[in-house]
């Protein structure tokens, strides 16, 4: 398999979380929207490494990702549940106080 | 008699004094007189018997220094730089002490200042302590006071200043206090004459002003030229540059200013109209500063100036007093009111003084004696008529009095001895002053005078009569006769003591105050009164060196003989005595005949000179020639410069104002518009700018998300693209 269907791969998860986090109607698909844009790059991190590099970096990283994603995810959820005490809803749009 | 020796150490210290007592007097009763038991009136008099102390010691040490030496001693002459006592004054600019930018005040006594010293310490005090009885219940009683109390000040610091500058200072406090003290009824809301006094003082003030500005612009003449304040240098400098150069023309004009000041104050012709009006004030402020003192400090200015005046000068000084003396002496005859009597009196008399003085040598001698003796007689004639007044409650018409002999004995003794005085009766002061006048006037015609001493030949003898006439007249319209209003004279009673002792002793002054008092003179013969004793002058004169020490006189006997000039005196002294005798007693007589004996019936004999009579009657129409002329002229000038300033000068004014109006508005029009605009512009744009980027921010994070990707890909595609 070549490099190209690897990127091209990380390409459309990119571009699907891309958007999710556009277009979505809940805030949860967002947060999967982010998910998938840092598993897109998981990929790519990987394949290049793969096929460019000769050591670990690439693959170090994709874990280190993991691991921030864990975080991430564990924060998020969090501001989730507040926007929805403060808003009542999971609609992003309903969340707009940064026109202020 | 040691004391009586002049110690320049001492005595000038007590000179100093003179004016600084009644100066801190007045202090203290302006600002808490009416604190005081009394409203302080006990303060000043107290004050001012202390200065007359003074100021009669000093005499004393002059007649003493005339007397001693067989009355030769010399001219009594005395500066404070004698004992250091000089002070820097106004200017210290040049570090040269005799710059003429320096000016050093110093006093100057000698004989003329310690006669006229004496006078008004005398007279002053007499009127203070008069005015304690007749101010009574004034609702300005300690104002009164203060007031006169700053004017001694004023006419005692004028007498012993030894330059013409602090003269005329004093000059014009003078006439400042005269202004206040004429006007002081018209403080007085239940006063009957408020609104006269109110005018009185308000004539008085102007009238004199135009002297005092001829005065200023006379001396500022001489300081041009000679650089100069000081008497003692003017004299110097003028008979100097006259001995080098003659009498120039300027000398002319500048001592004709010099004498307007003289006109103005001592109201001689024509601007003599204030001095009756002045009566609205209080009598005793008439008795001192309008028969006394103020108006005897013009003569007294003649005096100090008289090395300066020109020959022709001197000629001007001759015709004006002269012609002064017989008018004022025939508005005299006719005036009823008792004070307007004697006010057209002291003008005569002035006239007398200023005529003795322009005849010169002699005659400004006798002008200056004359200023003497007439202070007491006058000063004493004018506190009768107060009391007369006081005793009649504010009655001042004499056709309304009559028969006061009996129930104002002292006032009738002391008045009927200063008539004598004035009329000019042996024995009594005035005789011998008057009697000089008269015989200067006829000497000079001798020596060869001009024609106003011709005219002064004859109008002075006349005067002399008419003077004599309306003051019997006086006496005989207030004192004897039957009463003509019984309310008036019901009423009428002796004044109280400190009036009547004030009365006594001027007249007593009135008296004896042109008498011989020197160890050599005898009664009828031409040796020197005490008045010629101090000033150092004998028989001798023209020899006027006591006067004016080391000046060598331009003006007087030039070019004549000393002997001759003697011999025209001694012969002019018989014909004067003779004349004044005469005279005097047609006078007396005539008074008797018309206005106590009533042969002649005053009435029928104006009814016949009736165009003259009411031309005299109505003081020759000078007031209104004045009104009519002067004043209407005034009016006029002010009204034209009025429509000058209307028309002319706000006419300019307003031009400039409607210009800027017109620029302001094109300029408020271009700020509204261009520069309004412009801000405007920018802030417009702003907004439309804000308005339009608002609809990007919406706060939808998804949004912002959705522009940073399309932005993203539209970077790339320009990227790629290109």
């Amino acid at each position: 398999m070549a490099l190209g269907a690897y990127v091209a791969v990380s390409a459309a998860l990119f571009a699907l979380g891309l958007v999710a986090i556009a277009a979505r109607r809940n805030i949860l698909y967002v947060l999967f929207g982010i998910e998938m844009i840092l598993n897109a790059a998981n990929i790519n991190f990987v394949a290049f490494n793969r096929f460019n590099g000769d050591g670990m970096d690439g693959r170090m990283f994709a874990i280190f990702v993991i691991i921030l994603a864990a975080a991430e995810a564990a924060v998020a959820l969090a501001i989730v549940l507040n926007v929805y005490h403060l808003f009542g809803s999971t609609k992003p749009s309903d969340a707009d106080l940064l026109r202020e | 008699m040691e004391f009586l020796h002049f110690h320049p150490e001492t005595d000038f210290k007590l000179l100093l004094a003179v004016p600084l007592l009644p100066l801190a007097g007045y202090i203290i009763q302006i600002f808490f007189g009416r604190f005081l038991p009394r409203k302080g009136d006990w303060l000043l008099t107290l004050g001012m018997f202390a200065t007359m102390c003074i100021t009669l010691l000093m005499l004393a040490k002059a007649i003493y220094h005339a007397n001693s030496g067989d009355g030769h001693g010399g001219a009594f002459w005395h500066h404070s730089s004698e004992a250091g006592m000089t002070w820097s004054w106004l200017f210290q600019v040049s570090e040269q002490p005799f710059s003429p930018l320096n000016l050093t005040v110093g006093i100057l006594y000698d004989g003329l200042g310690a006669a006229m010293l004496a006078v008004v310490g005398v007279v002053s005090f007499f009127v203070h302590l008069f005015s304690m009885g007749y101010m009574k219940g004034d609702h300005r009683y300690h104002i009164f006071f203060a007031n006169i109390s700053l004017f001694t000040v004023a006419m005692l610091g004028l007498v012993l200043s030894d330059n013409i500058l602090f003269l005329f200072v004093f000059w014009e406090v003078m006439g400042l206090m005269s202004y206040l003290l004429i006007g002081h009824f018209s403080h007085d809301p239940k006063s009957p004459r408020i609104t006269h006094a109110a005018a009185a003082c308000k004539k008085a003030f102007l009238t004199t002003r135009i002297g005092d500005c001829c005065l200023f612009i006379g001396f500022m003449m001489f300081y041009l030229h000679y650089q100069t304040f000081s008497f003692e240098g003017l004299w110097q400098a003028t008979t100097q540059d006259v001995m080098q150069n003659g009498w120039q023309s300027w000398h002319n004009t500048a001592g004709l200013f010099l004498f307007g000041g003289t006109v103005g104050k001592s109201a001689q012709f024509p601007l003599h109209i204030w001095l009756p009006d002045a009566m609205e004030g209080p009598t005793p402020v008439s008795a001192m500063i309008h028969a006394a003192t103020m108006v005897a400090a013009g003569v007294f200015l003649l005096g100090r100036l008289y090395p300066v005046l020109s020959p022709d000068v001197l000629v001007v000084v001759t015709g004006v007093g002269a012609l002064t003396a017989i008018f004022a002496a025939t508005i005299g005859m006719t005036v009823f009111d008792i004070k307007g009597v004697l006010a057209y009196s002291t003008i005569s008399q002035l006239g007398f003084m200023v005529a003795a003085i322009g005849t010169g040598g002699l005659g400004l001698v006798a002008g200056l004696f004359h200023m003497v003796t007439h202070a007491f007689f006058k000063a004493c004639l004018f506190l009768s008529a107060g009391s007369v007044i006081h005793g009649c409650h504010h009655e001042q018409d004499m056709r309304k009095m009559g028969g006061l002999r009996k129930k104002m004995p002292v006032t009738f003794v002391c008045m009927l001895v200063c008539t004598l005085a004035i009329a000019g009766i042996p024995l009594f002061s005035g005789f011998y002053s008057k009697d000089k006048i008269v015989q200067s006037a006829l000497m000079t015609n001798e020596l060869g005078g001009s024609w106003a001493s011709a005219f002064a030949g004859i109008a002075l003898p006349l005067a002399a009569s008419i003077t004599a006439f309306y003051m019997f007249r006086l006496i005989f319209m207030t004192f004897f006769g039957k009463p003509k209003d019984e309310h008036v004279h019901d009423h009428a009673h002796e004044s109280p003591l400190p009036m009547t002792i004030a009365l006594s002793c001027l007249a007593f002054l009135g008296m004896v105050g042109g008498q011989f008092w020197l160890a050599n003179g005898d009664v009828m013969g031409s040796h020197p009164t005490w008045f010629e004793g101090i000033l150092g002058i004998h028989h001798d004169y023209t020899d006027l060196s006591g006067l004016y020490p080391g000046v060598e006189l331009q003006n007087t006997y030039v070019g004549l003989e000393a002997g001759h000039v003697e011999e025209v005196a001694h012969h002019a002294h018989s014909s004067a005595v003779v004349m004044s005798l005469i005279v005097a007693v047609l006078g007396i007589l005539l008074a008797t005949i018309t206005y106590w004996r009533k042969i002649i019936d005053p009435a029928k004999f104006t009814a016949t000179i009736a165009p003259i009579y009411r031309l005299v009657l109505n003081k020759y129409w000078i007031d209104e020639f004045a009104n009519k002329t002067v004043i209407r002229l005034t009016v006029v000038l002010a009204k034209v410069l009025k429509a000058f300033d209307e028309y002319v000068v706000d006419g300019i004014v307003l031009t400039v104002g409607r210009i800027n109006k017109a620029l302001g508005f094109i300029h408020a029009w271009f700020d509204k518009t261009v520069v309004d605009g412009l801000v405007n512009l920018v802030g417009g744009l702003s907004n439309t700018f804000g308005a339009a980027l608002r609809l990007f921010q919406t706060g939808r994070i998804q949004q912002y998300v959705s522009f940073a990707v399309g932005g993203g890909l539209l970077t790339a595609a320009w990227l790629i693209l290109s």
